[in-house]
């Protein structure tokens, strides 16, 4: 029972998502306050940029010793009291982590955030096998209540509003007086907290996600604002982490240099507010704490990615930049894009993970304007990647039939420059007369395009006739 | 098992190594155990009371409180003075840490003091911590019988004494205290970063104080005489 793939409706699920009032609403919302807050974090730290190359330098040596590192972190679990457990598939994650919670006869279990267990499909696993799982972070919280899933990597409910948060709390919540206010967030926040808390206490099993992995000492690594992961893990009689293979640094330093990084790029914070290094289970003479402690190691197609053409994508680690940066996420939202992974980092990954004949549409959206590399925190090459993923698709010949032929079209056209230029130019001289100084609302047979956006009409001349004016004058 | 040397196997066949490479093993071994420091940022790079001004300007900056206080003896007034300042009951619990221990609270004859983790029922918690980082406002926790973790996050105000001393610039300054006292590659069962009060960004973007964690963090140096 993995996460179903939707990617292959990207399109559909994209025009839906131009339809969308409130999703709309929610977009135009988020995207100046990542953008503003990162610039401002970066601006702050001088030496920003040399991190940025040191981290891309370490996750690669990283990789290229992936296997010795696993085995020394594995080594230094075990010695302080863990356990841990490989699955190659995301079935197998889902069945190791089921027997842990049976075992202890767990009923309920609270989640700390996770894209792991997302990609794993966990919470509907659990819940077949008659346990409750129960989101924390506030906006997974949000959205186990209206039966979504993320649309976001650090903002996982980026996509619904107040309103419709505070719908979801009077349905949900029916225990509390229904004449109560929640108009402003934060008394949504506190009531949030208020039904949360009581969760945490009676919860038997917690499960959080790692942000990274020492192999030094044995640790896990969870950054959150809420302390949601905290609580998930001291209170639960059992810790149990969901990680993949890629997440492993070698030391604490290591971890140091990517946490310089990681919430500056995502939220523009110095440091999230809860940074926590987990090491085993509770010691003697330890007053709180979990009693087992356990890490759950997801391959899922990764092990297959190193030494090849996408090797870069798995220096990932999860800040969100790029799709807070990005104009095509911004206009149809994570959820257009059908798997666990939204923005440019998804259509790399996702093809990886799940094949290009099912994420093979999603390297295509993209506009190619390059700010997602220039915001990467691990500079991870994201439009050479997508333009990969495009050439393996159009070698395999998995795109529709109308983009095959269209490309041949132009090609066929591209290689007659005297025709090429006659028919632009009569074609910029004809739009030019439609269209003088502004910009077209409606084409026809491209209603398509200018139904969400307006097309400009063309200014002066086409780009070849002034190249060669250009190169004249020299 | 079965999984695991799956993945080993295909890890080494992507990377084209056999694993038995003694010269890739020297490499990782070399880094685990010099653990070389990163890039580390001139901001927390300053001389002792150059330093506490920068830790207190990044406490600041994440949005919680502090107080620079003479010694010792001046804890209790000021966890007094904080309790009313929020309005709330002169009752604050800790756990069994030592330096917590020889803090004369009977000075103030009306704060109730109660020892132990924390159920959930507490209103105000007071910690000591290992240390902190300057660069980013970071108080550096250690979990075990001393400062229980349930006090870090379960009481709706966190009251944080730290030595002046035990301010460093940077993480890595308090990795290398941490081998000193637990050895080389030793942890306690957690270690906490805590930079600020617990808030939350997911309802619209707008970043609000108090999400399961403390409302609000409340810290207090003491001066090194």
């Amino acid at each position: 029972m993995t996460q179903t793939v939707n990617s292959p409706h990207f399109k559909e699920n994209a025009r839906k998502a131009l339809d969308d009032v409130f999703l709309q609403q929610a977009l135009a919302r988020s995207e100046k306050g990542f953008i503003e807050r990162r610039k401002a974090a970066v601006e702050k730290l001088p030496e920003y940029d040399a991190l940025r190359d040191s981290a891309r330098d370490l996750k690669d040596h990283i990789l290229a010793h992936l296997d010795l590192y696993l085995e020394v972190y594995e080594k230094n679990v075990i010695a302080s009291g863990g356990h841990v457990h490989w699955a190659t598939t995301a079935e197998e994650a889902n069945e190791i982590i089921l027997g842990i919670c049976q075992r202890l006869n767990a009923k309920t279990v609270a989640k700390g955030k996770s894209m792991i267990s997302e990609e794993t499909g966990l919470n509907a696993y659990l819940k077949k096998h008659g346990i409750r799982p129960i989101e924390t972070d506030l906006g997974e919280y949000i959205i186990q209540l209206r039966g979504e899933t993320p649309s976001h990597l650090i903002a996982p409910a980026l996509h619904v509003t107040k309103e419709q948060i505070e719908a979801d709390f009077r349905r949900a919540h029916t225990g509390l007086p229904p004449e109560r206010n929640l108009d402003e967030p934060t008394s949504l926040l506190a009531e949030a907290r208020a039904m949360l808390r009581e969760k945490f206490l009676a919860a038997d099993v917690g499960i959080t996600g790692a942000n990274f992995l020492i192999a030094e000492t044995g640790s896990s690594v969870i950054v959150t604002n809420e302390g949601n992961g905290d609580l998930t893990q001291t209170l639960a009689k059992a810790h149990i982490v969901i990680s993949s293979i890629e997440k492993v640094v070698p030391t604490r330093e290591d971890a140091a240099t990517f946490l310089r990084l990681l919430a500056r790029t995502a939220s523009g914070l110095d440091l999230s507010v809860y940074t926590t290094f987990s090491t085993g289970a509770r010691r003697a003479g330890d007053p709180d704490g979990p009693l087992e402690y356990h890490v759950v190691l997801l391959d899922n197609g990764r092990s297959n990615m190193l030494g090849g053409k996408f090797q870069d994508m798995l220096r990932c680690i999860r800040c969100g930049a790029c799709m807070n940066h990005c104009p095509v996420f911004h206009a149809v939202g994570g959820h257009a894009y059908g798997w666990v992974y939204p923005g440019p980092m998804g259509a790399v990954l996702t093809p990886s993970l799940v094949g290009v004949e099912k994420g093979g549409q999603l390297p295509n959206a993209s506009t190619f304007c390059g700010r997602c590399e220039e915001v990467c925190p691990v500079r991870i090459p994201l439009p050479k990647l997508m333009r990969n993923w495009r050439e393996r698709e159009f070698e395999l010949h998995l795109q529709p039939a109308a983009a095959r032929y269209g490309l041949g079209l132009w090609a066929a056209f591209a290689r007659r420059p005297a025709i090429y230029r006659a028919t632009t130019s009569l074609a910029m001289k004809f739009l030019r007369l439609f269209g003088g100084k502004g910009r077209f609302r409606a084409l026809p047979l491209a209603g398509g395009w200018t139904r969400h956006r307006d097309f400009p009409a063309p200014q002066g001349e086409t780009f070849q006739s002034l190249w060669r004016k250009r190169s004249q004058k020299r | 098992m079965k999984s695991r040397e799956a993945i080993f196997a295909n890890i080494r066949k992507s990377l084209r190594t056999g694993g038995e490479d003694g010269k890739r093993r020297e490499t990782v071994a070399a880094r685990i155990e010099k653990h070389p420091r990163g890039i580390i940022p001139a901001r927390g790079q300053k001389a002792d009371r150059e330093r506490l001004e920068v830790f207190r300007q990044t406490v600041e900056d994440a949005k919680a409180s502090i107080v620079i206080l003479g010694n010792k003896d001046d804890v209790p007034a000021a966890v007094a003075a904080y309790l009313r300042s929020k309005n709330l009951p002169q009752s604050v619990r800790h756990g069994e840490d030592e330096r917590l221990s020889l803090i004369p609270w009977a000075k103030e004859r009306t704060l109730e003091v109660t020892k132990g983790a924390s159920d959930g029922a507490q209103l105000a918690s007071v910690s000591y911590s290992f240390a902190a980082v300057a660069e980013s406002g970071t108080l550096v926790m250690l979990s075990g019988a001393d400062n229980p973790t349930t006090l870090n996050f379960l009481p709706d105000h966190h009251l944080v004494v730290v030595d002046e001393k035990d301010i460093a610039g940077d993480y890595e300054s308090v990795w290398d205290r941490i081998r000193e006292r637990l050895g080389a590659n030793k942890m306690p069962r957690v270690v906490n970063w805590i930079t600020g009060p617990s808030r939350s960004g997911d309802i619209e973007q707008t970043h609000l104080l108090g999400a399961h964690g403390p409302r609000s963090l409340h810290v207090l140096v003491v001066r090194s005489s």
